[in-house]
Formats: structure tokens, C-alpha cells, sequence
């Protein structure tokens, strides 16, 4: 860590890498990445607080490695080399996942093997890390890891709040006495359809907000 | 022959890959402008389902389950080399998606320029790699299975698409909020879409 002291590990551009993914630059409502796989895994908090933490991880690392390698690699054969990375990487996480949290590995089921073909992890090796050192594209992988964990976890906390009435599997509806007053769970919620119209909303809500995002077409 | 029809309309329809799992998302919102494209891509898809999901069926039974490897000879009986699964169905897809790309530009020109670049891009859709992780996990017991459920994903996946950039092509006539316009307007017709789909649930054949 000496050698880091010495330059600005902060600087108001490292800075701005690691959170200009949380909103103006979010890797889901604004850089249109990283959609497969993510919202299958919202319906409780807990899968998606995992899947967001192993996606932020895998972003972080593969785009490290990328950034040291990227003076060797050939271009021509530059998707395979990555996709090599990344598939190493979430092997990694698989069987670590496997081994100390397996209710979830198993509620996750495809879709830590699916992290591998997330298009965040890709867009982010070819559009920074193949161009930049290894430091700031560390920060961009967090950056982009938690700003996708973000949306992520927002979309998981209302689905499973107004799906199932509870929070990390707490049942505080229950526990506000809001039953006995006659309020019923939205079975809808839970359905994979409305993960896509809260996606649909939070962008909505976002883009009202922050005019510059607006697309004119 | 019963089996096969049920899983085929199954695949197509109750566990469509867009609606059901989210899977091929970004190719799905980024080419789904105009149908014309989306109908290439889509047959596109098909065309890599129907070759890697049986290939990966055969490796995954005669080479990454555990005791797979056994018809080398008894000593192997214990290998299990079923961590490598990432590994060995990401090559394949590439590799196919490359000898795909070359089959079709040698004995059909005219089919190769009107995919394009899409045929590349294939090989980082997450629909053809969660079709072969999802006929892992569920265990089809034959390659007929299998392929059947390659190809019926793909349709589902075509269906999808081209739907969606159908209603697309209508939208730019409707007056969407600004904040809502593109992205956001997709996301939702998807879900509203999704949720008729959802009507399928439980058909059994």
C-alpha cells in the first residue's frame, strides 16, 4: 500500500469513477447493461444483496486483471481472453458460494453461472479496463458493481415488501399490525412480470428527476 | 413423441426466456427497433440453440457429471469434473458461434449479410448459455430432449423479439412522457407482455 500513498489514490477523478455509476451513469437504467440475469434473482432481498456482491466482486477483479494484461493482449483474440477471466472468476465465486451459503446458491441456481455472459462485465472490460491501468479500473468495477447492486436491491425491497410483507425475511407488516387493519400481500409482486415494471418505473422516476437523461426520439 | 411436443411448448411458451427469466435481455432491448432485424437475430438464436444444447448435453454426460468419464475405464468412476462446467459450455458457445458464422458465409451468402453483426454477438447472449445451464440442472433424460429444448427456447426467445419490436414500430406514432420515452416504455410493455404470457402457466400437453 506505500507505493499508492504517494499518488492520489483519491482524486476527484478516481472519485467520480466509483460514483458516477451510482446515478448519472448507472450501469442499468442509463448504460442499458447487465439486464440478463439480474432481475430473476429480486423477488427476496437476500438472493439479490448476494448476487449484487458477487457481480460487484467479479466486475472488480476481471477488470483489474484485464487492465494489467491489456498491454499483451492480441486484439484479435481479446473476447476470448476475457471471457476466460470471467469464467474463472465466477467458478470462484460459484463453489465459494456453494460451499458457505448453499440456500442461496441454490435459490440462485443458473443464475451465478449467468454472471459470466452479463453484459456489464464485457461492456465494462472492452470499454475501460482494455484502456486504462489497473487502479482506476478497480474503482470503475465497484463503481459499476454497486450501482447495478443498487437498482438491484431497490427493486428487491419493494418486491418483497409488497409481495411478501417482509424484509430480509422479517415479517414487519406482520409485526405493524397492517393485517389485522385488512391489507392483503400482492401476490403480483412476486411474479416476474413486476420486476420488469418496477425497472420500468425507477427509470421513469430517475429520468423525470434528470432531465439530461432523457432519450429524444 | 408426447414428451417431446410438451417440452417443446413448454419452452416456448411457460418458460419463455425473456418472460420467465430475463435471459437475452440486452440484445433484446438493443435490437428490437425495427422487426426486420429482430426476425434475423431471432433466427439467429434458434439456429446457435439448436447446436449447443446438445452438444453441451453430450459433454456434460460423457465428460463433466460426476462418473461421467467411466467409458475411459473404471478408475475414473470417481472423477467429477462438474466445476468446469462454466468453463466448457463458454467455449463451445464461442467456438460454435464462430463455426456457425463460417458455415453460414460459405453455403448461404445472402442469409450471412442479413444477420451481420449479430451472428458474432450471439456467443455473449445470455439466452443460449442459460439454455444450457438450465438443461443441466433440469436433467433431461435424452439429446432429443434437449434439443427440443434448445430449439423451443429459441422460438420463445423469436417470439418475444419480434413482438416487441412490432409494438415498438407503433409506439413512435403514440405520445409517451418524456422521462418514460425508450428504455423505460420498454421495460414496461415487456412486463405487461410477461403478464399475458403468464396465462400459459400450467398448460400441460
Amino acid at each position: 500500500m506505500n507505493d499508492q500513498e504517494k499518488e492520489p489514490i483519491f482524486s476527484a477523478k478516481n472519485f467520480k469513477l466509483l460514483t458516477g455509476p451510482l446515478n448519472q451513469n448507472n450501469p442499468i437504467t442509463v448504460q442499458v447493461l447487465g439486464i440478463c440475469s439480474a432481475l430473476a434473482v429480486t423477488v427476496k432481498l437476500k438472493p439479490a444483496l448476494v448476487m449484487a456482491l458477487s457481480v460487484t466482486i467479479v466486475v472488480a477483479i476481471s477488470n483489474v486483471v484485464i487492465a494489467a494484461l491489456r498491454e499483451y493482449i492480441p486484439s484479435r483474440i481479446r473476447i476470448i481472453i476475457q471471457l476466460v477471466v470471467i469464467a474463472t472468476l465466477v467458478i470462484l465465486v460459484d463453489q465459494i458460494l456453494k460451499a458457505y451459503a448453499f440456500d442461496v446458491s441454490k435459490q440462485l441456481s443458473v443464475f451465478v453461472g449467468l454472471i459470466i455472459t452479463n453484459c456489464i462485465i464485457m461492456g465494462r472490460l472492452e470499454a475501460f479496463a482494455m484502456a486504462n491501468k489497473p487502479w482506476p479500473s478497480f474503482l470503475d468495477g465497484l463503481g459499476n458493481g454497486a450501482g447495478y447492486g443498487i437498482l438491484l436491491i431497490v427493486v428487491a425491497f419493494l418486491r418483497e415488501l409488497l409481495g411478501s410483507g417482509t424484509i430480509y425475511g422479517y415479517p414487519v407488516l406482520e409485526k405493524a399490525g397492517i393485517y389485522s387493519a385488512g391489507y392483503e400481500n400482492n401476490g403480483l409482486m412476486i411474479l416476474p412480470p413486476m420486476a420488469l415494471i418496477v425497472v420500468g418505473l425507477i427509470i421513469w422516476v430517475q429520468r423525470s428527476r434528470n432531465k439530461s437523461l432523457i432519450e429524444n426520439k | 413423441m408426447e414428451n417431446l411436443l410438451n417440452i417443446f411448448i413448454k419452452s416456448i411458451f411457460v418458460d419463455n426466456m425473456i418472460f420467465a427469466f430475463f435471459l437475452g435481455m440486452c440484445s433484446y432491448l438493443a435490437v428490437s427497433k425495427t422487426v426486420r432485424t429482430s426476425i434475423g437475430l431471432g433466427v439467429a438464436v434458434i439456429f446457435v440453440l439448436f447446436i449447443t444444447v446438445p452438444v453441451n448435453f453430450l459433454l456434460e454426460k460423457y465428460l463433466l457429471k460426476k462418473g461421467a468419464l467411466v467409458w475411459l475405464g473404471e478408475s475414473f468412476a470417481d472423477v467429477d469434473l462438474s466445476f468446469l462446467t462454466f468453463m466448457v459450455f463458454i467455449a463451445v458457445i464461442a467456438a460454435m458461434t464462430q463455426l456457425v458464422e463460417m458455415i453460414v458465409e460459405k453455403f448461404s451468402p445472402a442469409l450471412y449479410n442479413s444477420l451481420g453483426i449479430f451472428l458474432p454477438l450471439i456467443a455473449v447472449n445470455c439466452a443460449i448459455l442459460g439454455a444450457s445451464l438450465f438443461m443441466q440442472e433440469r436433467e433431461y433424460a435424452n439429446i432429443a430432449e434437449a434439443t427440443v429444448f434448445g430449439v423451443g427456447s429459441g422460438v420463445g426467445w423469436l417470439l418475444a423479439i419480434v413482438g416487441i419490436a412490432a409494438i415498438r414500430e407503433k409506439l413512435r406514432y403514440s405520445n409517451v412522457p418524456d422521462p418514460l420515452k425508450g428504455l423505460g416504455i420498454t421495460f414496461i410493455l415487456t412486463g405487461l407482455m410477461a403478464i399475458a404470457f403468464m396465462g400459459f402457466m400450467g398448460i400441460t400437453i
